[in-house]
């Protein structure tokens, strides 16, 4: 199960930096409405990481299917495939300090190009497409990059204000090299007007933090008579130097 | 003017949502045949070293209902107090545990089963060990960010009364949360989110 994902060089055991919780979304924000009941309201503990934050689970190349990258034809019908706006999305997994992350197990999830998800759970009046799954992984290569491709999924209605739609979004699961460095989060395109009216999005207070999860178009990416491309890139928490951390007997 | 020190910042975490299950384990929500296998689904085998155990976990919400569309990771260490991870300096963890479990909350219930083995113990940055424990991570729809806390065991009353985890919390009536009650081989453990009961989340 478990590999080593990267080369010879020697693993980093520094502790991360910590989070910077204004950044992120608070765990109470009223108005998305599930977050009333399900936000923790104490203060957190807050303490350095210890090795079991600092280490994390590890995933090998060898796990991944051929097509795990390609939503579009990875549940469909052998000669077919997805409806939709065909994609690329692409971009880089780096840590706070710039450098990229190698080896790191992306999974991403999505409703089809009509908004409507593979899901029990989902009513949605939009029809399921029978070709479309919603649902990819890869691993980045050992400078921290990524692709897969897809369609564009579509936005959707959902219940919590009386008309609140979703913007277009692909969810993404991001493990790191340590288990402290666990994100999951959503990927919006760039010029979609539904962002900012979102009540999910609108609990992150800072404009610029709601930019950095907006991909960007990028057309020198684009496969030519084929599919666009987005750019995303994702920030994972960086580390601090080993150097001077306090080494255990034997090390 | 200094230099810059050219950091970027963390992507900020959004919630899970309700359908978290179609990318994370997507043969538990009827997607099949995109992968084998759910990831995480299985933790250890018939060579797997140390003592098989339960854990039974459920994330009850404010209201103290069960959270029927919640997710929980679990990351622990082998019998041996190692994890099996390029971090691990001090020896090779067992070849037949990844350490690591995912698992849906079920649909009915909002309940969470693990099968895996005791963690041995691990040492914190001062070479105190701490009490063995499991390190867990939740989300769900209305999480905003992903919920750290930490399971300990109940039958482990003298290493916990030691662990410096644990005693870092200032009110000591909140230990409790992060202590699974034994049952035969199998630990209970319940998550609150709000109330008197919280448990106690980390920022680690």
């Amino acid at each position: 199960m478990s590999a080593n994902p990267g080369s010879n060089r020697t693993p980093e055991t520094g502790a991360f930096f910590q989070r910077d919780r204004t950044w992120h979304p608070p765990a109470l924000t009223p108005g998305y409405k599930s977050s009333v009941l399900r936000s923790p309201q104490k203060a957190l503990l807050s303490f350095d990481n210890t090795l079991s934050e600092i280490a994390g689970p590890v995933f090998g190349h060898a796990m991944l299917g051929e097509l795990d990258a390609d939503l579009i034809h990875n549940f469909a019908r052998p000669g077919e495939s997805a409806i939709g706006e065909r994609i690329i999305v692409h971009g880089r997994v780096l840590d706070e300090r710039g450098v990229g992350v190698a080896g790191v197990l992306i999974e991403f999830w999505q409703a089809n190009a009509g908004g409507r998800y593979r899901h029990k759970k989902d009513g949605y009046l939009a029809p399921l497409d029978p070709n479309f799954g919603g649902c990819g992984r890869t691993i980045t290569d050992e400078r921290g990059f990524y692709a897969f491709r897809t369609v564009k999924p579509g936005p959707y209605p959902w219940p919590n204000g009386p008309n609140d739609w979703r913007p277009a979004h692909i969810h993404f699961s991001v493990f790191g090299h340590g288990f402290a460095q666990r994100l999951i989060t959503q990927m919006y395109f760039e010029g979609d007007p539904l962002i900012w009216k979102c009540p999910i999005v609108r609990g992150i207070a800072d404009k610029a933090a709601i930019e950095a999860l907006t991909a960007i178009l990028d057309t020198q990416a684009t496969i030519p008579m084929d599919a666009l491309a987005y750019k995303f890139d994702i920030v994972l928490r960086g580390r601090r130097s080993s150097l001077f951390e306090n080494r255990l007997e034997g090390n | 003017m200094a230099q810059s020190l050219d950091r970027l910042r963390e992507s900020p975490s959004q919630t899970a949502g309700p359908y978290v299950h179609i990318g994370l384990t997507p043969n538990f929500c009827g997607i099949s045949g995109v992968y084998a296998t759910d990831l995480g689904a299985t933790m250890v085998n018939d060579k797997t070293k140390g003592e098989r155990i339960g854990l039974k976990i459920r994330v009850l919400d404010g209201t103290g209902t069960p959270l029927k569309d919640a997710l929980i990771e679990i990351w622990q260490a082998d019998a041996d107090g190692l994890y099996n991870s390029p971090a691990e300096l001090r020896g090779a963890a067992d070849p037949n545990f990844q350490g690591w479990g995912r698992c849906p909350t079920d649909m009915e219930t909002g309940l969470c089963d693990f099968e895996t083995i005791k963690p041995g113990r691990v040492p914190y940055q001062d070479g105190r060990l701490m009490a063995p424990h499991v390190s867990l991570w939740i989300v769900a729809r209305g999480i905003n960010i992903g919920l750290q806390t930490r399971l300990y065991f109940s039958d482990e009353a003298q290493a916990n009364a030691q662990d410096p985890i644990l005693a870092r919390i200032e009110h000591r009536v909140r230990v409790p949360t992060l202590i699974a009650e034994r049952q035969d081989n199998t630990y209970v453990f319940d998550v609150h989110l709000q109330g008197d009961k919280e448990t106690v989340f980390f920022d680690s």
